[in-house]
């Protein structure tokens, strides 16, 4: 199953490089002629209510949730692994600091977090990508700090203070390496979370702003239509499932194959 | 026990602290905030409305100053009056805070007793068919956008079949309805949104019992009880479940902070009159007393809901309760 | 005397990895009424797997028995409906295990681990004072002091020897004819150790017990066993009574084993008296999944000779009642 999802992830890359080449129409190309058509031969997902190819925006829209996956987990596994490590390594009033602020914000419904933030800054791609990324850092923290605490007294790392390294060398260079893993796992899983917190913020008319089309934001615009014009609903959905899907069977995939100890989080 | 309780209540006080620091930070600091709004880079407010909010902040003073002016007010649950209507903030947000709740707990009861069930059938009967069937169920559950969920459902059971309301927590005429009327008119309106807001605890916690109940079901007091002779029923349900419980109720709530999160696109989407809801709506509006309080209000919430957590931890772990 | 228990020809296998692991062999023994058989080896060599299997507690996922019978007073154990199985586990035999920290259910008190036991097993319609009466008794029984806190304690509260004592309650609670009883011992402080093997010695008579005490040390069954199996690589390559044993250990492993014994009071007085090295069995114990070929000891034995290779020696009996599983072997 994780080579399934890998599959897919890999897929959806390779389309959203290919983008151009591959939809049959420019995403934004209206013709209001033929707005709200089903699927058909010539538009397979159907049209929207500006007569926009479906299938044109929707592959458009994978850029976008690559983009915003990466980035704002990107974001999150860089804060969350350096906080982890400096609480996990130096302990003391360091590690207590760290960890009582994880669990304020732990404490924090991170949507609603997310949509105040997002609502007083401009919302686009740009700031949702950021937003997400720091606010999806405290789990991580938390797990890397644990990974720490138990590695830190094994032999290796003791052997490397004793001769003298210095703390960042020994950091990032010996225990880094050996948190790889679940640091890993979390990226993975986290990958799709963000991407359905993306859509849920598009669909709330808080994410990626249109024209630029988004999965989120082609629901948005669909639902209104979603008596006339179902597949506006249907497909854009679709492709956040899957896509969410692939991510989760591939963290899922390496957490068996890195770490069989490691429990849900 | 209550040695216990008391420390937990003291390790709540610094959180909250630092709750209503971030909350604030994040409004001040913020460009287009009310300091910004002071300035007068945004036309939206009235003058009115930035004189109000002048005095409420004392905007010209220093941000600790203003910090120390917003919490000593907090504390009495003041959290100043809406820009759009000028009510009390607190009464807005106690209004809707049933509602909320209502959602909430269902919710937790619905995710509770389906998911439990799920998790220890699937543990003990591992690789079974039905434990392949749920694992399916989980994945599904943890990829599919809720909000997109909700909005097929609402189609299918609201306009399609026409079964359930789909907004709204009461029908236009309830206030006619009989007791039982009103009771069934309620019952109706929360199917689909507690539905919808239990799906993704439900596959995230029938998971996580899974893996509770297996790591549960290799311990050795688990082979005592085969070794004393009880049958593999009590074993399981008796012996296993009580300890599979602990880490469980940890969870439980822990995710009430995604739960509330996930009321902000629910109730609006639903139309249901709850404070997430009221949260989206003074977003939108840029209400700024309105957004901190809800925020604040909803955090305390999740303490409040750790804290049962810890209690219920507490009662079902002995070890815990007896140092 | 009357063989209470007899297990014949048993071989079961675990699945690990997608690898078969031979557990036991073939393996045969008969525990007589009212006496103390001890089976000794290093860890990995099948005891344990052996007590479970009595029992049948063996987790259906982990591993099964491929063949074999265990007879329980000429009752097929192995062929027995699961509803008949319950009477005679836990009920007519009963078991202990190594770890007592981590054998007794942490959520329940002391008081309702026991009941419960007692409740199963004959005593369902007590009152609760008398149930009350019954589990201090118990607690008594095993000499544990101030029964009626120990009663309301939780397992965390108290030490791993008290929690050893309840398992023996516990066991103890049905009246059963057989106690098997998994390395007690083990996870216990040295001190510890010897009151409650001492425990388990007292009771056996006072009760009329059968008992098979699995251990990886002489120096216990020394102590407390009338007849010892030698168990290596899931089969017994040893048998006789404990003091044959002592003075006449004729298999190569049993020798290794007794030599790197350090020097007891205890031990019956044979060769042992006089100053000697400690000396260890050399190599490792085989990997379960992939033994050797012919005797299953003769990559570590000292004595080996090409005929050990190609094929398993049978057991024989050497003299009468000491029974032993190597071609070398003379008296």
């Amino acid at each position: 199953m994780a080579m399934l999802g890998a599959l897919i992830i890999f897929s959806l890359a390779l389309v959203a490089v290919i983008a151009p080449l591959i939809a049959p129409f420019s995403p934004h190309h209206q013709d209001i002629l033929h707005r709200l058509e089903p699927p058909s031969t010539k538009h397979p997902l159907g049209t929207d209510d500006l007569g926009r190819d479906l299938l044109s925006r929707v592959i458009y829209g994978t850029r976008i949730s690559l983009l915003v996956g990466f980035v704002a987990i990107g974001i999150a596994i860089i804060i969350g692994s350096i906080l982890g490590l400096l609480s996990g390594y130096f302990g003391g009033w360091l590690d207590t600091v760290i960890m009582r602020f994880v669990d304020i914000m732990l404490c924090f419904p991170t949507f609603f977090l997310i949509l105040m933030v997002i609502a007083f800054l401009e919302p686009n791609i740009w700031t949702v990508m950021v937003v997400i990324g720091l606010t999806g850092w405290p789990g991580l923290t938390r797990l890397v700090r644990g990974e720490c605490l138990s590695i830190r007294e094994r032999g290796f790392v003791q052997a490397a203070k004793v001769l003298g390294l210095s703390n960042t060398r020994v950091m990032f260079v010996h225990l880094l390496p050996n948190v790889m893993a679940p640091i890993l796992v979390t990226a993975t899983l986290g990958i799709g979370g963000a991407i359905l917190t993306e859509s849920a913020l598009s669909f709330l008319g808080l994410g990626v702003q249109p024209p630029t089309p988004s999965w989120g934001n082609i629901l948005t615009a669909g639902k209104d239509y979603i008596t006339v014009a179902w597949w506006l609903s249907l497909y854009p959905g679709l492709a956040i499932l899957i896509t969410v899907l692939a991510y989760n069977l591939l963290g899922e995939g390496l957490r068996d194959v890195l770490d069989p100890r490691m429990m849900a989080e | 026990m209550l040695q216990y309780i008391v420390r937990r209540l003291l390790f709540m006080i610094p959180l909250l602290l630092g709750i209503t620091i971030i909350t604030f930070v994040i409004v001040h600091l913020s460009p287009g905030g009310p300091a910004d709004m002071l300035t007068g880079l945004s036309p939206k407010v009235s003058a009115e409305a930035k004189a109000r909010l002048h005095s409420l902040y004392g905007l010209d003073k220093p941000l600790h100053v203003q910090y120390w002016l917003w919490l000593s007010r907090l504390v009495r649950f003041d959290f100043g009056r809406s820009f759009k209507d000028g009510r009390l903030v607190i009464i807005k947000i106690l209004e809707r805070l049933p509602a909320t709740l209502l959602l909430n707990v269902l919710s937790l009861l619905l995710i509770f007793f389906i998911a439990l069930p799920i998790g220890v059938i699937s543990a003990v009967r591992q690789d079974s068919f039905f434990d392949k069937g749920m694992t399916v169920f989980v994945f599904l559950g943890f990829s599919v956008p809720a909000f997109w969920l909700a909005l097929l459902l609402m189609v299918l059971f609201g306009v399609v079949l026409g079964w359930l309301p789909i907004s709204g927590m009461h029908s236009v005429n309830f206030p006619y309805f009989s007791f039982w009327g009103k009771l069934w008119d309620i019952i109706k309106h929360l199917i689909l949104p507690v539905f919808v807001s239990a799906f993704g605890g439900l596959a995230y916690l029938s998971r996580y019992s899974r893996t509770s109940m297996l790591e549960v079901l290799r311990q050795d007091y688990i082979r005592t009880a085969r070794a004393k002779g009880l049958s593999e029923k009590k074993v399981i349900y008796r012996h296993a479940l009580r300890n599979a419980l602990i880490p469980i109720v940890t969870l439980l709530g822990l995710s009430l902070p995604a739960l509330i999160g996930g009321g902000f696109i629910f109730e609006t989407i639903f139309a249901w009159p709850g404070m997430g809801r009221l949260g989206y709506q003074a977003i939108m509006a840029r209400d700024y007393p309105v957004i901190m309080g809800v925020g604040v209000i909803a955090a305390l919430l999740t303490l409040l809901g750790n804290l049962i957590a810890d209690i219920t931890y507490a009662f079902i772990d002995p070890r815990i309760r007896y140092r | 005397m009357e063989k209470i228990l007899e297990v014949k020809n048993l071989s079961v296998e675990f699945y690990k990895g997608g690898k078969v692991i031979q557990a036991l062999r073939d393996t045969s023994l008969t525990l007589k009424r009212n006496e103390v058989l001890g089976i000794v080896g290093e860890s990995g060599c099948g005891k344990s797997t052996l007590a479970l299997s009595i029992l049948k507690l063996i987790p259906e996922k982990e591993g099964r028995v491929i063949s074999g019978e265990i007879l329980f007073k000429g009752e097929d154990l192995l062929r027995l409906s699961d509803e008949k199985l319950l009477q005679i586990r836990g009920d007519r035999i009963s078991i202990i295990f190594q770890d007592p920290f981590t054998s007794l259910n942490p959520v329940f008190k002391i008081s309702k681990q026991i009941a419960e036991s007692l409740v199963l097993h004959k005593k369902e319609n007590l009152s609760t004072q008398q149930m009350e009466k019954e589990v201090i008794e118990l607690l008594e029984l095993v000499k544990l002091p101030k029964p009626k806190d120990t009663m309301l304690s939780y397992p965390h509260q108290l030490s791993g020897g008290m929690q050893q004592r309840v398992m023996i309650a516990i066991s103890l609670s049905s009246n059963p004819e057989i106690l098997i009883a998994d390395e007690p011992t083990t996870a216990l402080d040295v001190t510890i150790q010897k009151e409650i093997l001492n425990l388990l010695t007292e009771l056996q008579k006072k009760l009329g017990l059968s008992v098979v005490l699995i251990t990886h040390d002489f120096g216990i069954v020394a102590q407390t066993c009338q007849r010892v199996s030698v168990m290596y690589a899931g089969i017994i390559v040893e048998e006789a009574s404990t003091s044959e044993i002592f003075h006449n250990p004729l298999h190569p492993y049993t020798k290794g084993l007794l030599e790197s014994l350090p020097s007891r009071e205890e031990l019956p007085s044979s060769s042992q008296g006089k100053k000697r090295r400690l000396k260890a069995i050399p190599g490792q114990v085989p990997d379960p999944s992939n033994l050797p070929s012919g005797c299953k000891f003769h990559p570590r034995c000292p004595k080996v000779i090409e005929d050990c290779k190609p094929e398993e020696p049978r057991l024989r009996e050497i003299v009468k009642n000491h029974w032993v599983r190597c071609i070398r072997a003379v008296y």
